[in-house]
């Protein structure tokens, strides 16, 4: 990253060049500020069961590295795997279907002509004017009657409900942009129905499946407040839920270092996934965002 | 630019296209999306509006009562007060969001190794969640676990123990602040994609005319990230106004039942007080407001012909 060597600065280079020294320096801090609380969180949660209940300074083990506050989630039920797996159900349940239902949305919407088009697409649009909090209360006497209250799977349903019209929106363009002449020279080979779909149309909008399963994952694995309101078992909580009832402690007494590993574990996989799938990622941030 | 190439693109007859059928079977494929919209959405919507004329508890048959809910609301201070909390955070939150998302957005719009580096670090904390961000905040802030009171007590801005989450203003200062750290990337990101759309000559022409960087922002940078700006501030008001995690899992409510957003109070009267039919009038009033907060919004940033 070495800039090449530029030759007796002139005063207006000297100047700009000061400029952005003060600009990364601002930057670099700016970006610690934001980074800090993540970084303090994980390795304060290696620190031993004694020290949780001390100010975190420095925020790692200052004796010996531990996994002592991963290994005390497991007095919450059941062990954290098994909440860390509840989770992820419930976020890869509602990744795939949403894919699946958004695929073949987005092609109906993009391809074909049957009656109440417009109407049958602004209404799955017209869902992201509503929130869900204001339907929550008969979502959950709706769900009993189902029998799918206090279950993963009405999670997933209502989960799907939700990313329906960011994903739909997302794959009806995905479509759109698909040169309808591939579809016709496929229709010539006497490819046709759900293999065209799947075989030649799949493979074109995978870009905009991974950006519909990475939203659909990460706002169902960070979800809150209907998974508090729709599980009731403990052994069927997120984690997000599992770790509201630690932090609020049984007998008035709060387990930092519990919280502080169950903050990690939490964080990790979105960070992961962020980090590994950033493009997709702010695509679909911007695809609304300009025009 | 010989014409003896055949040019197929814009003057050559358009392609015959593929008759669309109008058939049924696009319906087939849209079903299974409509069908989830029908059942988890419309169905649940319509059921707000005839419970909210209900006395409706967990338990034991609905009774009809009219419009009982509303009157009974309308007088309702905690309701309303929650509805006054819920109004001055989401603008204090917004005003925070809106500055330092666009003093972000400002920093990290141009191309570069290092630029691209610091904006994914600004943007980390919008993917950790909500739920997430509360729980470490409530650590941070704790009185004898967390961070920031031996911080304040090492800087020798007070001599005794500070517990930010117990007082009012330091508990709201507080989760503001988580917010604006946990959100402020989210926007940068959408302003950026506006701000970067912006043709870099209009910059350059205003600069060899001597506009200094004020005046530049003001009348080059600011009408041309409008959309932008507008979906931005109309994402952030309606989040603020449904805010609900942070408040319940760092306040729990506290101090003294303060901290109760609108959503929180519908909370309490549906799934704490189970008072189903009420919670329900309360989620059709928050709806209507926030429909009618979108609106203005809307009408406020309209886009002005082709200005």
């Amino acid at each position: 990253m070495a800039a090449p060597y530029t030759p007796a600065p002139t005063a207006r280079g000297g100047r700009i060049k000061g400029h952005r020294i003060v600009f990364h320096v601002t930057a670099v801090l700016v970006a610690l500020i934001f980074l800090a609380p993540i970084f303090w969180v994980a390795m304060a949660s290696f620190r031993p069961t004694a020290m949780s209940l001390r100010p975190p300074l420095p925020p790692w083990p200052t004796d010996n590295f531990t996994l002592d506050n991963y290994v005390r989630l497991e007095n919450f039920g059941q062990s954290i795997l098994h909440y860390t797996a509840n989770s992820a159900i419930v976020a890869i349940g509602t990744a795939v279907l949403t894919i699946a239902v958004a695929l073949l949305a987005g092609y109906g919407f993009s391809r074909y002509r049957f009656p109440l088009k417009p109407l049958a697409f602004v209404l799955i649009l017209s869902t992201i004017m509503i929130p869900f909090q204001s339907i929550l209360t008969p979502l959950f006497l709706l769900l009993a009657r189902m029998g799918l209250q206090n279950s993963h799977l009405g999670l997933i349903l209502v989960y799907t409900t939700l990313q329906l019209p960011f994903s739909v929106f997302m794959m009806k363009n995905a479509f759109d942009a698909v040169p309808k002449e591939i579809e016709e020279a496929a229709r010539m080979d006497g490819i046709k129905g759900m293999r065209l779909l799947w075989q030649v149309m799949v493979p074109l909008v995978v870009p905009g499946m991974v950006t519909s399963g990475l939203f659909a994952f990460l706002n169902a694995w960070n979800e809150f407040l209907a998974a508090l309101v729709l599980l009731s078992d403990q052994d069927k909580f997120t984690l997000p839920v599992l770790m509201t009832a630690v932090r609020y402690g049984r007998y008035g007494a709060v387990d930092w270092g519990a919280v502080q590993a169950g903050v990690t574990v939490m964080m990790i996989p979105c960070l992961v996934l962020f980090l590994i799938l950033q493009r997709s990622y702010i695509r679909g941030l911007t695809a609304g965002a300009v025009k | 630019m010989s014409n003896t190439v055949p040019d197929p693109s814009p003057d050559a007859p358009p392609t015959p296209r593929a008759p669309r059928r109008t058939d049924w079977q696009g319906l087939v494929y849209v079903l299974p999306a409509l069908g989830l919209v029908a059942v988890f959405f419309l169905v649940p919507l319509g059921m707000t509006m005839w419970m909210s004329l209900h006395d409706w508890p967990l338990l034991g048959n609905p009774r009809w009562i009219g419009t009982a809910n509303y009157t009974r609301l309308w007088g309702d201070t905690s309701f309303w007060n929650a509805m006054r909390f819920t109004v001055i955070y989401t603008i204090v939150a917004t005003i925070g969001l809106m500055g330092v998302a666009m003093a972000l957005a400002l920093m990290v719009q141009s191309e570069g190794r290092a630029i691209t580096m610091y904006r994914t670090a600004y943007f980390l904390p919008v993917v950790t969640g909500f739920a997430s961000a509360s729980l470490l905040w409530a650590w941070l802030a704790n009185v004898d676990a967390g961070l920031f009171s031996p911080l304040v007590q090492m800087l020798g801005i007070t001599e005794g123990r500070v517990n930010l989450l117990a007082r009012f203003d330091l508990a709201f200062w507080s989760v503001t602040i988580m917010v604006v750290w946990k959100m402020a990337g989210f926007y940068m990101v959408i302003l950026m994609s506006g701000l970067q759309s912006i043709p870099s000559d209009y910059q350059e022409a205003a600069r060899i005319d001597g506009a200094s960087w004020f005046q530049r922002f003001r009348w080059i940078t600011m009408p041309l990230v409008r959309q932008p700006f507008a979906l931005a501030l109309i994402l952030c008001v309606s989040g603020s106004m449904l805010a609900f995690d942070q408040f319940y899992i760092i306040l729990n409510g506290g101090p003294r039942n303060q901290t109760i957003t609108a959503v929180y109070k519908i909370f309490n009267e549906s799934f704490v007080s189970f008072r189903l039919g009420y919670g329900s009038a309360l989620s059709v009033v928050l709806l209507i407001i926030l429909m009618v907060l979108s609106a203005i919004q809307l009408w406020l940033l309209r886009d002005k012909g082709d200005k």
